[in-house]
């Protein structure tokens, strides 16, 4: 339905097809968190890879820098409809992570944790094959806390609550469990291409 | 928690009445062509539509009170933005507009019983908390309840009348306003920004301390506020914030 006196402004020409249905482009970084932003110190920092309740291999954060570093320049995708073009990554990819703790494919969902208590379900198949990563950085300096700082995850092909800022864990499930958002009436997947914004969609 | 398995479709408002607010914001009431209930707390998705089927998504937090549902009314504050400066300088009264709701499972007004409620706003940030407000009287909830209000002058609080007569008469129910650019408008309330020493004299007139702090805003007035809830020494897990996206 055309809204009456509605132009909108003008599209992001070439661009245009980088941008989801529903989804307007931005050049700033807007904030969206549920709570009060956590102040996370680096020696605080830990990070806990888990099959359901038994933790397999935890890092501080000197032993999770250590880990092999991946660069990574996406379009990210927020359900309250902003997409930001080309944002700029450095962090461990999820495949370096299984891999140094020597896990492979123990069940095929997993929950990624935040130190605020948060949680969002991403399936093995969107985390795995380079897909995604636990960010340490944004455009080459450390992620700011507004933004999930020391570290968030990054999985830039879903909605972008998928990647829980000021992570601390990832968790494998027997099940597709839902997490935070998806218990308060987001959807489970979360694909922006087909505008999955809340459970039902 | 809020849980929907059949999609929460598009449907038509038509705007009823538009009402100048404070200099920058407007309400608009929007007659509901498949009314809901909603609750307090909750938002709307708009879209507008151009003729070459461009389309502008945003959402709006609903304002009226939960138990008139034919007619919901949302406030919005004039950023020169794509949608904002299209309700401010083009929609009229008979206008339809496309929306779906009721969203959002998170920001909401305590279904349960509850202890005391902190309601932490600045600029159209308000607009959640008119819904629980005006939930609250129109159901005589009595649940002790808090608003502090930023504003910049007395002219841009939103609602302030509406608000101070809610505190008159309502022993359960402060209202507190921060004014940042002028002289406090009444001996209770405060001229200058929000701040940990003003949340805890606010959290002091409370009976108790509140078991629902909720923060609404820009993410800079959120941030300074929850960081001021906390350091009057309440756990970040009583507090719920919803921020306006810059
Ligand atoms: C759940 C929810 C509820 C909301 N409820 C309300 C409500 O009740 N009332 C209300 O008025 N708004 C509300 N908002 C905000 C609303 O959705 C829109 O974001 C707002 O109206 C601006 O949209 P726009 O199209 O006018 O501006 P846009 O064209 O999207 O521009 C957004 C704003 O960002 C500003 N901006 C541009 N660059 C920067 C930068 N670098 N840094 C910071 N800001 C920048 C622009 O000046 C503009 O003011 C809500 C948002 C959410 C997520």
């Amino acid at each position: 339905m055309a809204t009456r006196g509605f132009t909108g402004r003008p599209s992001g020409g070439d661009q245009s097809e980088r941008i989801p249905p529903g989804q307007h482009l931005v050049d700033y970084f807007p904030v969206l968190t549920a709570g009060p932003t956590p102040n996370i110190e680096p020696g605080d920092w830990k990070f806990t890879l888990k099959i359901g309740p038994r933790p397999v291999k935890a890092w501080n954060w000197a032993e999770f820098n250590s880990l092999p570093m991946t660069k990574m320049t996406r379009d990210i995708h927020c359900v309250t409809s902003w997409s930001k073009l080309n944002t700029a990554w450095e962090g461990v990819l999820i495949d370096d992570i299984l891999a140094d703790a020597g896990v492979e494919h123990p069940t095929d969902f997993l929950l990624a944790h935040s130190f605020d208590g948060y949680s969002t379900n991403v399936p093995l198949a969107d985390l795995a094959s380079g897909k995604a990563m636990v960010a340490l950085k944004y455009e080459g300096k450390a992620i700011p806390r507004d933004h999930g700082g020391p570290a968030r995850l990054l999985v830039p092909h879903l909605y972008f609550w998928k990647s829980a800022k000021w992570v601390n864990g990832l968790q494998f499930t027997e099940r597709d469990e839902p997490g935070f958002w998806e218990l308060r009436g987001y959807h489970i997947y979360g694909d922006p291409w087909k505008e999955q914004r809340y459970s039902g969609d | 928690m809020i849980e929907h398995t059949t999609p929460i479709g598009w449907q038509i408002g038509t705007i009823s009445e538009i009402v100048q607010r404070t200099p920058s914001i407007k309400s608009f009431f929007l007659r509901l062509a498949q009314p809901f209930t909603h609750v307090a707390g909750q938002h709307v998705d708009i879209r507008l539509t151009a003729p070459d089927g461009y389309s502008a998504m945003r959402s709006y937090s609903i304002a009226s009170d939960p138990s008139r549902s034919d007619t919901i009314e949302l406030v919005i504050e004039n950023l020169q933005g794509e949608v904002s400066a299209y309700f401010h300088e083009v929609a009229v009264a008979g206008d339809e507009i496309e929306l779906r709701g009721p969203l959002g499972g998170h920001f909401l007004w305590p279904e349960h019983e509850s202890g005391p409620i902190l309601l932490i706003g600045a600029g159209s940030g308000v607009a959640p908390f008119m819904s629980m407000i005006r939930h609250r009287r129109s159901g005589a909830l009595t649940v002790p309840t808090a608003l502090l209000l930023s504003a910049r002058t007395r002219n841009d609080a939103l609602f302030a009348e509406e608000l101070i007569s809610s505190e008159d008469g309502d022993p359960n129910f402060v209202l507190a306003l921060a004014i940042t650019r002028e002289a406090p408008w009444r001996a209770s309330d405060f001229s200058r920004r929000v701040d940990e020493a003003m949340i805890k004299d606010v959290v002091g007139r409370m009976p108790s301390a509140p078991s629902h702090v909720f923060i609404c805003g820009s993410n800079g007035f959120v941030n300074v506020a929850a960081d001021g809830v906390l350091a009057s020494g309440l756990a970040p897990s009583v507090i719920k914030t919803e921020r306006y996206g810059g």
